[in-house]
């Protein structure tokens, strides 16, 4: 019997031969964490160690409020740059830098074969790249730093075999919430997600990020595409060591297999206040909204920005709307303010926010009042989470943002193609 | 064994009701957790909520976030066990690394409702209340020695020291 990316991945690092359903402990590649590192350092303090084990395989990126909205995030945050000193973490990201997300795959971290744990929910997103990379809770991060170890169950595995081509305005973005949509929000429930089928490779990496990214919304422990010509090329200057990739077998086993026809999807939004309540652009267009949130971890990435821009180029934001765009890294930053993507956002009226989480996780930077909706290209729209909890959210790819910051009510982008 | 009433709620209860995002990177005291507990699912729980309740909910309890507030606000309430058809696996090991009892039983969740009168035993795996009696999956073996040394700093603290010896 063949073996899975993730059999193979986990079994690699157990030193033996395993199988979905056994629990393994595993000495993980990388383990990151974010401006919850100042939680898990009070964590690490109950454990009566001084050091950490491994300071070389901890990854910190401050992301989540970056700068310090107020003074206890700035305490939270000077906590973090004091212990990331004392224990000689090399492997450390201040403000300036962007969301972890972004940033571990930029700078290398996220490799095919490796394994990355995360005290973060989106951890998943570096399946893109063919690692194995979930995501852990607070506690057990701490304690991943003094042991060196975690234990893990070897997920079981669903294949999505995608075909045909997604036609013009349609993105990764629309697949993910047709996949959640259709099956619900606990579809993947400990379960490794595998994005294959014949036009899974012709996904960009950006699209597969978000994939991947989203797979966490499925409910998966993980979320991958095997790593191919493209992945690899994408890691070329990237990488910071060696990695050896794997893939499934031909003949490995899948719990269950779902086919996609790329041919056939549509826009689509997922509304208040569940990712798996989605409908079809048409179906809720007209909606007004008050705020557009463009960028995140799930897609805030060049050709996201590109995608928005081209819609909202030569045109304005709507007096009744205001938009907000968080590129994904300071990298990303960058090359939109090369490409001009920034100055056509800028001079169409929307607010660039510095690189991080900004307003996603509700704790700063253009949180709602009650009564008002926001349509956000980010990954979750559950009650409360960008402000009070009579706020609404809807998510949708960076096209359909863009077209809904144009006309002020949510808008196919189909219409300004 | 212990005992205590039922707050039942429905299908996908997620980490931003049970402990809302705005305050997730502030550090609280256990006790200022359990106050924002439930908060945008159900406000009037923190004030009413009594040590030995238990919280009984659909299916893909916990689902969203790693935040662990989530898991630690309740057991900071005095909730005893969480009992669902499933639970979101990142909400599952945090409950187990923290010590809070996560329980599945379909047909308990069917049965029982806000108010109710249960007895959970932990060691069997048995809810028992007037409406009857459900059994419900035991643990994995793999985890029971966190749970026994009463979480996972705990369990850690033993095998660290352990290796110094």
């Amino acid at each position: 019997m063949g073996k899975t990316l993730t059999e193979k991945i986990l079994g690699r690092k157990a030193g033996k031969d395993v199988q979905a359903g056994e629990v393994v402990t595993v000495s993980p590649d990388y383990v990151l964490s974010h401006d919850n590192s100042a939680a898990i350092i009070k964590e690490f303090l109950k454990l009566g160690v001084k050091k950490v084990k491994a300071p070389g395989k901890i990854v910190i990126v401050l992301d989540h409020i970056v700068p310090a909205a107020d003074e206890r995030y700035a305490q939270n945050h000077k906590t973090i740059r004091e212990f990331v000193a004392a224990q000689g973490i090399p492997n450390f990201f201040d403000i300036n830098a962007g969301i972890c997300h972004q940033v571990l795959p930029e700078q290398g971290f996220a490799l095919p074969g490796k394994v990355i744990v995360g005290s973060d929910s989106h951890t998943p997103s570096y399946g893109a790249l063919g690692a194995f990379a979930a995501g852990i809770g607070r506690t057990e991060t701490a304690c991943t730093w003094a042991t060196d170890e975690i234990w893990l169950r070897v997920p079981e595995t669903m294949r999505i075999d995608l075909s045909g081509r997604m036609r013009p305005g349609v993105f990764a973005k629309d697949l993910s919430l047709k996949l959640i949509g259709d099956h619900g929000a606990e579809m993947a429930n400990y379960k490794a997600v595998e994005f294959a089928g014949p036009s899974a490779h012709d996904l960009g990496v950006g699209a597969r990020l978000t994939l991947a990214n989203m797979s966490a919304e499925m409910g998966a422990k993980n979320g991958y595409f095997a790593p191919d010509d493209k992945a690899l090329k994408w890691l070329e200057g990237r990488a910071r060591e060696p990695f050896a990739a794997v893939s499934s077998d031909p003949d490995a086993r899948f719990e269950s297999v779902l086919a996609y026809d790329l041919d056939a999807l549509e826009p689509q939004v997922a509304c208040p206040h569940t990712v798996d309540n989605v409908r079809p652009v048409s179906a809720v267009s007209g909606r007004s909204v008050n705020q557009v949130l463009i960028g995140t971890c799930t897609n805030g990435r060049l050709e996201d920005l590109e995608a928005a821009a081209a819609i909202l180029k030569g045109r304005k934001v709507h007096a009744s709307a205001r938009v907000l765009v968080l590129p994904a890294s300071w990298e990303v930053y960058r090359e939109a303010l090369k490409s001009g993507a920034l100055a056509v956002l800028v001079d169409a009226g929307c607010v660039i926010l510095n690189s991080g989480c900004g307003p996603c996780l509700g704790a700063h930077e253009g949180l709602m009042a009650a009564g008002e909706v926001c349509l956000s290209t980010s990954n979750r729209n559950f009650r409360g989470r960008m402000g009070h909890r009579d706020s609404e959210i809807y998510l949708a790819s960076p096209a359909t943002a863009a077209a809904t910051a144009v006309t002020g009510k949510i808008t196919d982008p189909r219409e300004f193609s | 064994m212990t005992h205590g009433i039922v707050w039942k709620y429905g299908d996908s209860v997620n980490t931003d009701v049970i402990f809302p995002g705005r305050y997730t990177y502030q550090i609280m005291t256990p006790a200022e957790m359990a106050q924002h507990a439930m908060e945008d699912l159900d406000p009037g729980f923190a004030a009413k909520v009594k040590p030995g309740d238990v919280i009984v909910a659909g299916k893909n309890f916990g689902c969203g976030s790693s935040r662990e507030q989530a898991a630690a606000c309740l057991k900071a309430a005095g909730v005893q066990a969480v009992v669902a058809k499933s639970f979101a696996r990142i909400y599952f090991r945090n409950a187990i690394n923290l010590g809070l009892a996560v329980l599945q039983s379909e047909e308990a969740v069917d049965a029982l409702e806000t108010g109710d009168s249960v007895d959970i035993d932990l060691a069997p795996g048995r809810i028992r209340s007037a409406k009857g009696t459900f059994p419900f999956l035991p643990l994995p073996a793999s985890v029971l020695g966190i749970i026994e040394a009463g979480g996972l700093i705990e369990y850690t603290k033993k095998k660290l020291e352990q290796e110094q010896e």
